[in-house]
């Protein structure tokens, strides 16, 4: 029998409504009772959490660790111990990877590779389409039977609407979630930044809003149609926070994420064309951060997540037009929306940050996972919610240092991780 | 005296106060001065090292840098998209530290990509100088229009500039937007709605869609050319219809004030966006521009020239 015991912290476990000051229990990789310990003789981890948030493991919902493939950029264990680093035990991957995961054998491989040097849970996605081509429908059942938690073309966007409602009528008898990146290829064009004042400023090709206010709209609408689970990733306007409020009021199957950059940047970062300000879909204007910003306040906006998007410097170091977008994210996010969302706009308290977190995504995914509840994995994450801190690039997990964010001063971040009861990050 | 003048880079007019463009036009005064003399030629940058990079085709624009350095008495070495190995998959990055590390001390750059110029001219030691960057700036085409007005109309501040065409996808329209807002001129901006979104507001100029409103109370129009190579076709319906709604015709020409200065930036559309004996006419300031536009990238190559080295 392993045990440890976590004591004197504040355990806040959403998906049981519990917030209060307590112990919690670790037997054998898993949550449980005190009376567990049956043998208070031997050898117990005490772990003192006095002042600290006792959490459930987080999930990142939303990050590129590009293996197979691109390894020059990140590897499933360097992006592994960027998540524990940032508080995450679980991370789900996206498949735009070389091979893109769009087939059984390559969901097997990036599994064995995970559960080989991982040191968090690493859930694959698949492609919906294949070779996110957007042409023809890929296995989507076979890649369910093969293990992944979702279906994904990120990074591209099914123009075809007809295509897409297949895959959804599809997807709903496998019965695996949709996430898809909502971009109109004909609006968008070329577009590499929001359009609005900056971009005529620059000059540089604007993405404009209705790009991809289009898709969240066509996306309501196959969600209702097909009476399956669409859920809209990184959304960054007012009109898709408009849309979804009003499609989720009715009680439509579908969901969307937020992430961190599109509230904490606005475009006017992109003034000295400095890549790292640049990812798609782009930074946006401050009327639509603040819409963002009312919609995790009320509800529409469910899931927190990175877009943890690597890429080498020699690639971000570029013109502005070449240059990949992306920037990583997964070390830097818990202390920007802790930052933003519980001390400088109190728009949620940190009972519902740690849900959008964990009980959201695991409840759309439909995992196991993102709970405290006995018999669950321990899967836990320690978190100091006034702990100020200076990101240091060259100090990060990750393979690649592609953030804005170098040099910010934070407040809030997880100091400890644990995954299965083993700790895999401490601070 | 105190420096007027602090840059090594010239990458845009948004960067420069009114003081610092006003030097630059006086600084050119001096420079046109040195054309009209039997030689004309000057030692101000002999010994330096000019590389015109432009990975943008471009004939006016590089010739006029490559006259302007040659009368400043440096040496000048021309590489374009083609002949560079940005097409064997340099970087830029890497072509400029190269071209550095040969003790280039200025580079003139053309780029297709906004921007380009701020990234090398972060850096480089060596001297930036934007000669065109995508849809962004033209510092040097502006600074000759500025000059071309001041010189024809002894001021700036107060006249009313009409620039027309295709605003959106124009580099030469934002840098003379900036550069006349900030000496106090009255801008408007006339195309159709697809080219000359009303965004543009924001930049502190007018925007209009009907010519005919326009011009007869302007003392400047500025005739952008319509770039084929650079539009996508759905802008707007085509040619003819341009033309019809936008084109400086003979008949709109009566419109203007008799001493309304007619530019463009070249190469000319004859019959597109200005007619061709409008093109002509003794209203017409448009190879005057050319001239001018050689004493400015003096001026701007002695300015940014001497900074980079010192």
């Amino acid at each position: 029998m392993s045990a440890t015991i976590i004591r004197n912290g504040r355990v806040i476990d959403p998906a049981n409504r519990r917030d209060k000051l307590a112990d919690l229990v670790i037997v054998d990789g898993r949550i449980a009772e005190k009376s567990a310990i049956r043998d208070p003789q031997s050898a117990i981890e005490e772990i003192d959490a006095s002042r600290l948030i006792v959490a459930p493991g987080l999930i990142d919902m939303h990050v590129h660790l590009r293996e197979p493939g691109f390894g020059h950029k990140e590897t499933i264990e360097s992006g592994a111990r960027a998540a524990a680093a940032g508080g995450f035990t679980t991370i789900v991957c996206m498949p735009n990877t070389s091979p893109v995961a769009d087939t059984p054998s390559t969901i097997a491989w990036i599994k064995e590779r995970a559960a080989a040097s991982a040191c968090v849970n690493v859930l694959p996605t698949g492609a919906i389409s294949k070779n996110i081509s957007g042409e023809e429908l890929g296995p989507i059942g076979s890649l369910a039977q093969a293990g992944v938690v979702a279906i994904t073309d990120d990074g591209h966007c099914i123009q075809n609407n007809e295509l897409m409602r297949r895959a959804v009528e599809y997807a709903r008898m496998v019965g695996v979630p949709i996430l898809d990146h909502c971009q109109d290829y004909n609006l968008v064009g070329n577009g590499v930044v929001h359009e609005g004042y900056w971009s005529t400023l620059l000059g540089l090709p604007g993405w404009p809003a209705a790009g991809e206010e289009a898709i969240v709209m066509r996306n309501i609408l196959l969600a209702d149609l097909c009476g399956h689970q669409i859920h809209c990733q990184h959304v960054t306007t007012a009109g898709s926070v408009r849309l979804l409020r009003e499609a989720r009021s009715r009680g439509v199957k579908i969901t969307a994420e937020v992430c961190t950059h599109h509230v904490q940047l606005t475009d006017e970062a992109i003034q000295n064309f400095d890549t790292n300000y640049k990812m798609n879909p782009p930074l946006r204007a401050q009327a639509d951060v603040d819409a963002l910003l009312e919609g995790i306040a009320d509800g529409t906006l469910s899931i927190l997540a990175s877009d943890h998007a690597p890429h080498a410097d020699f690639e971000k170091e570029v013109e502005f037009d070449a240059a990949p977008f992306g920037i990583i994210g997964l070390e830097t996010e818990l202390g920007l929306f802790l930052d933003l969302l519980v001390h400088k706009h109190r728009k949620i308290d940190i009972a519902r940050l740690i849900e959008m977190y964990t009980v959201e995504p695991a409840r759309l995914l439909k995992i196991n996972a993102g709970t405290l509840s006995i018999g669950a994995p321990a899967d836990v994450t320690l978190i100091d919610p006034d702990l100020k801190w200076t990101v240091k690039i060259d100090r990060l997990e990750s393979a690649s240092r592609n953030s804005p964010f170098d040099g910010w001063k934070m407040k809030g971040r997880a100091v400890r991780t644990i995954v299965g009861g083993k700790t895999v990050w401490n601070l | 005296m105190t420096t007027r003048w602090s840059r090594k880079d010239l990458l845009g007019l948004r960067e420069l106060s009114a003081e610092e463009i006003n030097f630059i036009l006086e600084t050119t005064d001096a420079f046109k001065q040195v054309g009209t003399r039997e030689i004309k030629k000057v030692p101000a940058l002999r010994g330096k090292t000019l590389v015109n990079f432009f990975v943008e085709p471009s004939t006016r624009t590089r010739t006029s840098f490559e006259l302007a350095a040659f009368r400043l008495s440096a040496d000048v070495i021309n590489i374009s998209a083609t002949t560079s190995s940005l097409t064997k998959g340099e970087t830029l990055k890497d072509t400029a530290r190269n071209l550095e590390a040969l003790h280039a001390d200025v580079l003139v750059l053309r780029h297709s990509s906004a921007g380009a110029p701020q990234f090398l001219g972060n850096r480089l030691k060596a001297s930036v100088i934007n000669a065109g960057d995508g849809a962004h700036e033209h510092p040097t085409q502006a600074l000759l229009d500025l000059y071309t007005i001041r010189e024809k109309r002894g001021k700036i501040a107060g006249l009313h500039v009409v620039i027309i065409g295709d605003i959106l996808f124009s580099r030469v329209a934002r840098s003379n937007i900036f550069g006349l807002v900030k000496l106090g001129a009255r801008v408007t901006l006339v195309g159709p709605s697809t080219l000359v979104p009303r965004e543009f507001e924001k930049l502190g100029v007018e925007v209009s869609h009907k010519i005919d409103d326009v011009l007869p109370n302007a003392d400047v129009v500025n005739l952008l050319r319509i770039q084929h190579e650079r539009q996508r076709e759905e802008y707007f319906p085509g040619i003819d219809e341009y033309t019809r709604f936008f084109g400086l015709t003979k008949e709109r020409a009566k419109l203007l004030k008799p001493d309304c200065l007619i530019m463009h930036p070249g190469p000319i559309n004859r019959g597109v966006e200005i007619d061709s004996e409008v093109a002509d006419g003794l209203q017409s300031v448009i190879l005057d521009q050319v001239t001018n536009g050689l004493a400015v990238r003096m001026a701007v190559l002695y300015l940014c020239g001497g900074i980079a080295t010192t």
